[in-house]
Parts: C-alpha cells; structure tokens; sequence
C-alpha cells in the first residue's frame, strides 16, 4: 500500500554498515558494506576500524540502497537509526550521518535500539508480529528472552546471559578450533559433517536447581570452557581433534539450552508466537530445533532469513516503520548514540 | 553563494552560513551570514546537528538553499572528527550539491596572517596547533597563510625543536595554548579553534569555480589501536 511508510533505516553499530528501505511491511532495499575482514586478524572487532570504515562506506551504501528502492530521499516519511547499544564510536558515525540526511532532506529522525530492531525485522519476513509474543535474541553481544507486549515500545526482559552470549561463545570455541572469525558461519558449516551427540558438553542453568533462580537465564561460559578442555586434551594425547563432531556437539549445547527455554518461557506466559532474531538465529540447527520443538507445543515460530539476522539496516527501518505507523514521536536532533542503551528502551 | 561551513576538528564544534562573492583587495568576498560555535569535546554528535538546523533557521533559508559544504577534514581527535565529516558528506549526498575539504590547521594558518597583516606585530612564520590528546598536538607551520610543512602530530618539546630551527616566531591555536611553557613562540590569543569565516575563505575559490565536490577524507595521522573490542573475555585464563 503506498500510504505505508516509506522508512528509511541506518545500521553502525558494530562492523556492518547498513541502509535498508522499508514500506510499512516490505523490504525494498537493504544495502550492506562489511568491515569484518579487516577485523578477521585481530579476532575481533576493532572499534576504531570499524569507525573509520562506516564513514568509508555510508555514503556509497545510502546510494545502493536508495537505487535498488527506487527511491530519493526526498519521498521517505522517516529516517530511522541505530543510536544503541554498540561501540561508541561506530554508532556515532551513523546517528551523525542519520541527522545530516534528516536535516537536509527535512524528514524526522528516529534513534532506535538495535536489539529492538533485530526483532522487528521479522515484520518484513512474516508481516505484523502478534503481540504479546515471546523474543529470544541472540546475537554477539546479547542472548536475552522478552515478552513483547508492545514493539513500539513495551518490551519486557524476561532473563538473559549471565555471562558469554550466544554469539560470542560461537565465536570463542571456533578460534579454539581454529576456524575463523566471526566463529557462526564456519561452526555451522563443520557442525553439517559430524554428530551432534558425539561428546557430551554441558547445558547451562539448566539443573533443578540452577532453574529456581535463572529460569530464563542462559549461561555460556561453562560449555565454552569445556569445550577448551576437552580440545585440550586430546591436544595433550597427541591425537587429532575432531572439528566436525566438537563444532556439532557444542552448536547442539547451544540450541538445546535456548530452544528448550524459549519454549518454557512461551508455554510459562501462555503464548503462542515465538520470534527468534540476532546472528546467531542464522544458525541452521538452531532454525531446525526450534521449528521441530515449537511444532510439538503448538507454538508458531518466526525466523527471518539468515541474512535479516545478522546486523544490517533493514531491521532499522522496520521497526522505524513500526514506530512511524504506531504514531510514536520523532526523536530530537540532538539525540545522542548511546552504547549502553538499555533493551527496554525501543526508541529515544 | 550559500555555503555551509562545518568543523569538529577540535574540542569546538563549528556550523555556520557562508556567503561566498566576490573577493575585493584584502577582502576574502566571504561573509559569514550565521555562525555557532561550542566547546565541548565530548558531545560533538549531539551539538552540531542542531547548530546546522538553528543557522539555517536564523537567516530564513531551506537547506536546498545551499550551494556546497565546506568542511575542516582536521586533523582531530578521530570521533568528533568523523561527526563533522559525515553530517557534510550525508547532507551534500541529500542535497545533491558539493563539499569541499579545509586542513582545519589551514583554517588557523590563515587567521593567523589576519591578525599579523599589514602594520601588526609579529610577522614571519607561525605555528598552528591544536590538541591531539596524549600529550600532543597536531601542528603546521605557516609563512603569509601558506602551509610550509605537512600537517603532523607530535610531542610539543619536539615541536619546539623542529619550530625554533624553522625560525618560527609565533604561534596560534589552542594546542598551541596548553602547551605555551613548553613552546616559546608569542602567542596569538584568538581563534583559538579554526573559524567558518577562514574555513569558507580556503575554499571560496573551488566555490566559485564550481569545482567537482571532493570526498571528504579526513586526516587522522595516528593509526588506530589495533586491539579488538573488550568484553569479550579470552578463551581460557591463562
Ligand atoms: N550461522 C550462524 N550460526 C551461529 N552463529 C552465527 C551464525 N551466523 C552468525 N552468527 C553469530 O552472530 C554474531 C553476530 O550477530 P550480530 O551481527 O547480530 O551481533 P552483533 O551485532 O555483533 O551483536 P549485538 O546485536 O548483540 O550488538 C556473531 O557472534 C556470529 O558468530
Ligand atoms: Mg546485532
């Protein structure tokens, strides 16, 4: 429908510059430029490389995006952009630029919260999100379930990580294996040729008694350093290590552990729509479980696309395009990028 | 011609509108219409988009009223630098018009040879410095407006050094300030951060002209540190 409105969304946050343009609840364009192989040697991403490659790379990727829409800056109702959480600097870049588009082409500027967006993407896959539905976000930095009761502006956290998220454990036990960053991808891939349940690794908080107080928290860290442990010694036995089955055994710890309480946290509040978002949802086991186990429940599950996972601007501008059709108001140009914005906070 | 100025190069944060005309004998032909300028290093994102929509504001004009963005490319503390370069580049995409790049020491070069003009005191070569943080500056040195050595960024005891065997006699700027004990230059008191009615006068020509808008490339001069984002913990403690 072309009273829809048209938003346009801004991505900084991490190492992925993104534009995406969004008309109420479809995807026009989504334009991405990844620093991500000039962190590859570092094991991570440096935030300053980062910086400097987004104000490389916003120009040109606003230009993509606008020509695969068809669009000018001048017919968009709003532009909507990531003000947090994430590095400092690299959120900088984009909220800056956001205002400068806003200020020229004299549109309304939206700061929104990146982990809000990582949810609200699903809207352009599967169209509106019945609400209230349970989120389970996992991504490199966060791994949280939430009761959404409202995306434009009334999310609930219901538990998160206690420790490591989902993604960087990902990331971590793939440097043990020596397979390359970021860790998801290649774990995924390995994990394809061995056996799930050929090594035993732990599932986090999810003892009798663990569950008493962290019902709906998850924790990494163990597993993770189970894995070094056990890649250790069979380093120390001089015999070879197993990539395949380490990387399916530990992806299946992981899905296992967030499936199962995604679904408790469904079945606790007495919901039936579960929306699984962030890169680590691009995770084909992940994908697979929580289809086969929320079938058995009743439950309807929404995953977007591998590729509206992992960070990109359309997830912006979908939840701009939430906020502009829920009437929220505009955020003011002097907006600030905040790298700690809290997850309640959908829009500033 | 409407021209807006930015610059973030420094703990101040600059936007202004620029007339750029003819120039005259001793006139640059540039008149700034309406400027603001505040000092806050750390909050160089939230002030100068706001500047931009209040000069625009005071003198009645739309920004599709713009003719081109000049913008100082520093060189700067790396964050606040970028906030300037990108809301000039995202603008001049918007507006379809072009940016043109200032050396933000360029823009004190040429204050500085305003102030020494004809009849004042303290002619010959003059330093341009502003604070790079670390302990250091980023610092030029000038002869009558013109840059005779590359932007850099060093210690200001080596400045000096490297100053007093260029014969270098003044010195303007704020790094240049916070630095006085160690650099034994005249101090000129004002600017102490580049202005819009300089940064417009280096570009007023390329303005005029309508020259090709440049990318605006901004100087970093430092590496950045190359250590990855902390928070996520080492595989196993050593
Ligand atoms: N197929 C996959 N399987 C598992 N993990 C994956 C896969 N693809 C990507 N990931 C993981 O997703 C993470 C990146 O996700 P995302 O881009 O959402 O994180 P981020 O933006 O860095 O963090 P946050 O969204 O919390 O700020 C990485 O840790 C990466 O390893
Ligand atoms: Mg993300």
């Amino acid at each position: 429908m072309a009273d829809e409105p048209l938003v346009l969304g801004i991505e900084t946050s991490c190492d992925e510059t993104g534009v995406g343009v969004v008309r109420g609840h479809t995807l026009l364009a989504d334009a991405l430029a990844s620093s991500v192989d000039e962190h590859a040697r570092f094991g991570g991403v440096v935030p300053e490389v980062a910086s400097r490659a987004h104000l490389e790379a916003i120009v040109p990727t606003m230009r993509r995006a606008l020509d695969e829409a068809g669009v000018t800056l001048a017919d968009v109702d709003a532009i909507a952009v990531t003000a947090g959480p994430g590095l400092a600097g690299a959120l900088l870049v984009g909220v800056a630029a956001a205002k400068g588009y806003a200020v020229a082409a004299e549109k309304p500027i939206y700061g929104v919260n990146h982990l809000a967006a990582h949810v609200a993407v699903d809207r352009l896959e599967h169209g509106p999100l019945p609400e209230p539905a349970i989120a389970l976000l996992v991504s490199g930095g966060h791994s949280s379930l939430l009761l959404v009761d409202d995306l434009a502006g009334g999310v609930q956290p219901l538990g998160a990580t206690i420790d490591d998220a989902a993604g960087e454990a990902f990331d971590k036990v793939a440097r043990l294996l020596g397979l390359p960053f970021p860790g998801g991808p290649p774990i995924d891939r390995a994990a394809r040729e061995g056996e799930p349940d050929a090594i035993g690794f732990p599932r986090g908080l999810t003892a009798p008694k663990d569950l008493a107080a962290h019902r709906f928290d998850f924790s990494f860290s163990g597993l993770k350093t189970a894995v070094a442990r056990w890649v250790e010694a069979r380093e120390r036995a001089g015999e070879p290590v197993p990539v395949p089955d380490v990387a399916a055994s530990f992806q299946e710890a992981v899905c296992d552990v967030l499936t199962a309480k995604a679904i408790d946290a469904c079945r606790a509040h007495g919901i039936g729509t579960l929306v699984i978002g962030g890169g680590v949802a691009a995770n084909s086991r992940l994908r697979a479980l929580a289809e086969d186990r929320c079938a058995k429940h009743g439950i309807t599950v929404r995953v977007p696309r591998p590729k509206l996972c992992t960070d990109n601007g359309a997830m912006v501008a979908a939840l701009g395009s939430h906020l502009v059709a829920a009437g929220v108001a505009p955020s003011r140009l002097d907006l600030p990028a905040d790298s700690a914005m809290p997850l309640t906070v959908v829009s500033v | 011609m409407l021209v807006l100025v930015l610059d973030s190069a420094t703990p101040a944060v600059t936007a202004a509108v620029v007339e750029v005309g003819e120039p005259g004998v001793g006139d640059p032909g540039v008149v700034v219409r309406a400027g603001r300028s505040a000092v806050d290093a750390r909050a160089h994102g939230e002030l100068l988009a706001p500047q931009v929509d209040s000069v625009l504001r005071e003198i009645g004009a739309r920004p599709r009223d713009l003719a081109a963005i000049v913008a100082g490319l520093g060189p700067g503390p790396f964050t606040g630098l970028r906030v300037g370069l990108v809301t000039a580049a995202g603008m001049g995409q918007a507006l379809d018009i072009p940016t043109y790049g200032v050396c933000s020491l360029d823009a004190l070069g040429w204050s500085a040879a305003r102030v020494n003009g004809p009849g004042r005191a303290a002619p010959g070569k003059v330093l341009a410095a502003t604070d790079a943080r670390r302990r250091e500056i980023y610092w030029a040195v000038y002869a009558d407006r013109v840059r005779v050595t590359e932007p850099q960024v060093g210690r200001p005891v080596d400045v000096a050094a490297a100053v007093a065997r260029m014969g270098v006699l003044s010195a303007i700027g704020e790094g240049a300030h916070k630095y006085a004990a160690v650099l034994p230059l005249a101090l000129l008191d004002e600017p102490r951060y580049p202005t819009a009615e300089a940064l417009a006068a280096l570009a007023a020509e390329r303005v005029r002209a309508g020259r090709p808008g440049e990318r605006l490339t901004p100087l970093y001069l430092r590496r950045p540190d190359a250590v990855a984002a902390a928070g996520r913990k080492p595989v196993l403690q050593a």
